[in-house]
């Protein structure tokens, strides 16, 4: 499935500013049993949002009405734990675009590209000038610039670069999907395939 | 030039090279399970496109599948909804499925090795982390995201980076009571969930060349906890042992052939990692976790660490302790505990029953303990009633559940109850990870067996030098 292209988001950031955000917080494994991606976002943080009886947990940081937009800042190794892409899903259905962090987990990182997600892995410093500048001002706003690839906190106009390989960032500047570009390739599959036996 | 193992494998399944991005890797055999593979078909459907070689596809229901009576309707509808949709995708694409109730039927890493479609130096990719498990053979395997499944199930290939290289050894005799569980839990506590994100690991040294198939798969199946993208061990005579003859495996002339290959599976003399590291076995102890994630292990009679011993954010780590209601400094030997889990593709094989079988024969189950004892799949169940090891369990107090992955995740009806405490065989201690508000204390099932039968956290050499004595 094509997805959203991706070029410059300017937007606000929720800031989480916690260690080792494993997927099974970001979505608990009671709620993956859906079997279309709809309504993920609903859950996302679930136990972290939510007391047992539904009622929303008011220190909880999605909770705060003076903290939104399309950017998750997270703290290091976010996204470890279990391959369940529908942490991105939830993620991209909650509204944000792109997630950033330190430190990725792999796993999260491949799915949340493979659906136009962008994880941006920052110094742990600029991390921290990130997380103060929010704190002080929860409407400062980051500005992600794929085609540059860096990432700029506009008040103060501090600013670092960000890694992405070269084929998943055209992918994403355009909205294409790695399948497309296997079922494109797939005579020299099915050759590669004679070759390698069951 | 001289190779890895990981090198190997990977360069001889790499269909092409794109610079400055992925490898094209094809893969030999996919593993796919009822959670993560709806909206893969969905994909498929909406492209129009069909499984491009079910014959290297195989379907099983193990994540949300209740472990009490298999035989009647699953009741949770969402769940039975989930099932059918497997089985109807399956059908449609002609894929094997084995679902409740089939003999074949279990947790995803436990039948993969059990039927013979785990091999050495195969490429072998499943919507589920722990797909690592299959590494013990030689083969690169790892878990994959939906947009993957779909990719695997329409293409037969993914699209990622090579890893990086890292070398893990471990040479010496292994302790009394220290299982691979230990061994694996140990590692971590080292590295931290975070240490070896970015690489491939290879196990290597005499541990690991001790060691069981079935041990190898646990250690290779907890290799993600440490953020590695899998881990592997090269195969030798005990790996052609195991795989041969089961179903799936190569027969006559081809055993033969693939005998070739298998062989030249191990990292050349001077081939070069990234990354090598080195413990001694001796070092290693029983092992626990206190906190909540698999890095927060330490030896059973050591004492909770204190926040600023430890790198990295104190306040996550507080957050952590304060979640278990444990604090800095105190003993894990002694604290009460509720259940007991033994099961998971972590250590849900009868290897594990019979060290379980080991600690609880001629000993009752503490009234304070809630026990689940799940088989990773029928074979494994079935082997634990010819052994005798079910008449040991019930005449100790415990009753065996169908298998499943089951407590692990929580999926099923199987969830520790908010606040409780929990002395589990599987691979994952997050909040929640086992129920909402449950907590989670990693073990091996000699610990589980010791807790289960004195109701707190205990030392199972204790147990053992009773028995020995």
């Amino acid at each position: 499935m094509a997805y959203d292209k991706f070029n410059i988001l300017k937007s606000s950031a929720v800031p989480l500013p916690i260690e080792n955000v494993d997927t099974d917080q970001i979505i608990p494994a009671r709620f993956l049993k859906a079997t279309e991606r709809k309504g993920f976002g609903d859950n996302l943080f679930r136990d972290w949002r939510y007391h047992p009886d539904n009622t929303p947990k008011e220190q909880f940081v999605l909770n705060n009405p003076i903290y939104k937009g399309k950017i998750l800042v997270g703290g290091k190794n976010f996204g470890s734990g279990s391959s369940r892409e529908h942490a991105a899903w939830a993620v991209y259905d909650y509204g944000f675009r792109c997630v950033v962090s330190s430190f990725f987990a792999d796993i999260f990182r491949n799915n949340c590209l493979n659906i136009g997600v962008l994880p941006v892995q920052v110094s742990p410093e600029f991390l921290d000038k990130i997380f103060r500048a929010v704190e002080k001002n929860p409407n400062t706003e980051l500005e992600i610039s794929l085609p540059e690839q860096t990432i700029t906190i506009l008040e103060t106009n501090e600013n670092e670069g960000f890694a992405i390989n070269d084929y998943k960032k055209e992918n994403m500047l355009n909205g294409f999907d790695d399948i497309d570009f296997l079922l494109n390739i797939e005579k020299e599959i099915r050759e590669f395939a004679e070759d390698t036996p069951l | 030039m001289s190779k890895t193992l990981f090198d190997k494998v990977w360069d001889s399944h790499t269909v092409q090279r794109i610079e400055n991005g992925p490898d094209v890797i094809f893969i030999d055999r996919h593993l796919v399970h009822e959670v993560t593979s709806p909206v893969a078909f969905l994909g498929l459907k909406n492209r129009g496109v069909k499984v491009l070689y079910p014959e290297r596809t195989f379907a099983t229901a193990d994540h949300n599948t209740p472990t009490l009576n298999q035989h009647l309707p699953v009741k949770d509808k969402l769940s039975a909804n989930q099932l059918k949709a497997l089985e109807e995708n399956s059908k449609a694409h002609n894929i094997p499925y084995w679902g409740l109730g089939h003999e074949k039927n279990g947790i995803v890493h436990v039948i993969g090795p059990e039927n013979g479609i785990t091999l050495p130096g195969a490429t072998i990719v499943c919507g589920d982390s722990h797909t690592s498990t299959h590494g013990a053979f030689g083969a690169i395997a790892f878990g994959i995201g939906t947009s993957e499944v779909e990719m695997v199930l329409s293409t037969q290939c993914i699209m990622q980076p090579k890893a990086k290289s890292m070398r893990i050894n471990i040479d010496g005799d292994l302790n009394i009571g220290v299982t691979p569980k230990d061994v694996a839990l140990f590692i971590i506590s080292k590295l931290t969930t975070s240490g070896a994100t970015g690489y491939f690991v290879e196990y290597s040294g005499q541990v690991f060349r001790d060691m069981s198939m079935e041990g190898r798969m646990t250690v290779c199946n907890l290799s993600i906890e440490m953020g590695a993208r899998g881990g592997m061990i090269a195969p030798d005579e005990k790996t052609f042992d195991y795989i041969k003859g089961r179903e799936y495996t190569p027969k006559g002339a081809a055993w033969d052939k693939a005998m070739d290959y298998w062989q030249t599976l191990y990292s050349d003399e001077d081939a070069v990692f990234d990354k090598e590291i080195a413990f001694t076995a001796s070092e290693i102890e029983p092992m626990i976790t206190y906190g909540t994630n698999p890095g927060m292990g330490m030896g059973i009679q050591n004492g909770i660490p204190l926040a600023n011993a430890v790198e990295g954010g104190n306040a996550t780590y507080k957050k952590s302790l304060e979640y278990m209601a444990f604090n800095e400094g105190e003993a894990m030997i002694g604290k009460p505990i509720d259940f007991v889990f033994l099961g998971s593709c972590t250590n849900g094989r009868i290897e594990d029953f019979r060290a379980f079988a080991s600690i609880i024969k001629g000993r009752k189950k503490a009234d304070n303990v809630t026990a689940w004892l799940v088989p990773g799949s029928h074979r494994v169940e079935e082997a634990i009633k010819t052994e005798g090891i079910l008449d040991l369990l019930h005449e100790a107090g415990f009753e065996l559940r169908e298998p499943g992955c089951s407590a692990c995740l929580a999926m099923n009806d199987d969830k520790i109850p908010a606040g409780k405490y929990a002395v589990s065989t599987s691979n994952r201690n997050f909040e929640g990870r086992q129920g909402p508000g449950s907590r989670t204390l990693l073990a091996s099932p000699l610990v589980a067996a010791a807790a289960a039968v004195t109701g707190k956290v205990t030392d199972p050499r204790e147990l053992m030098q009773e028995v020995i004595a």
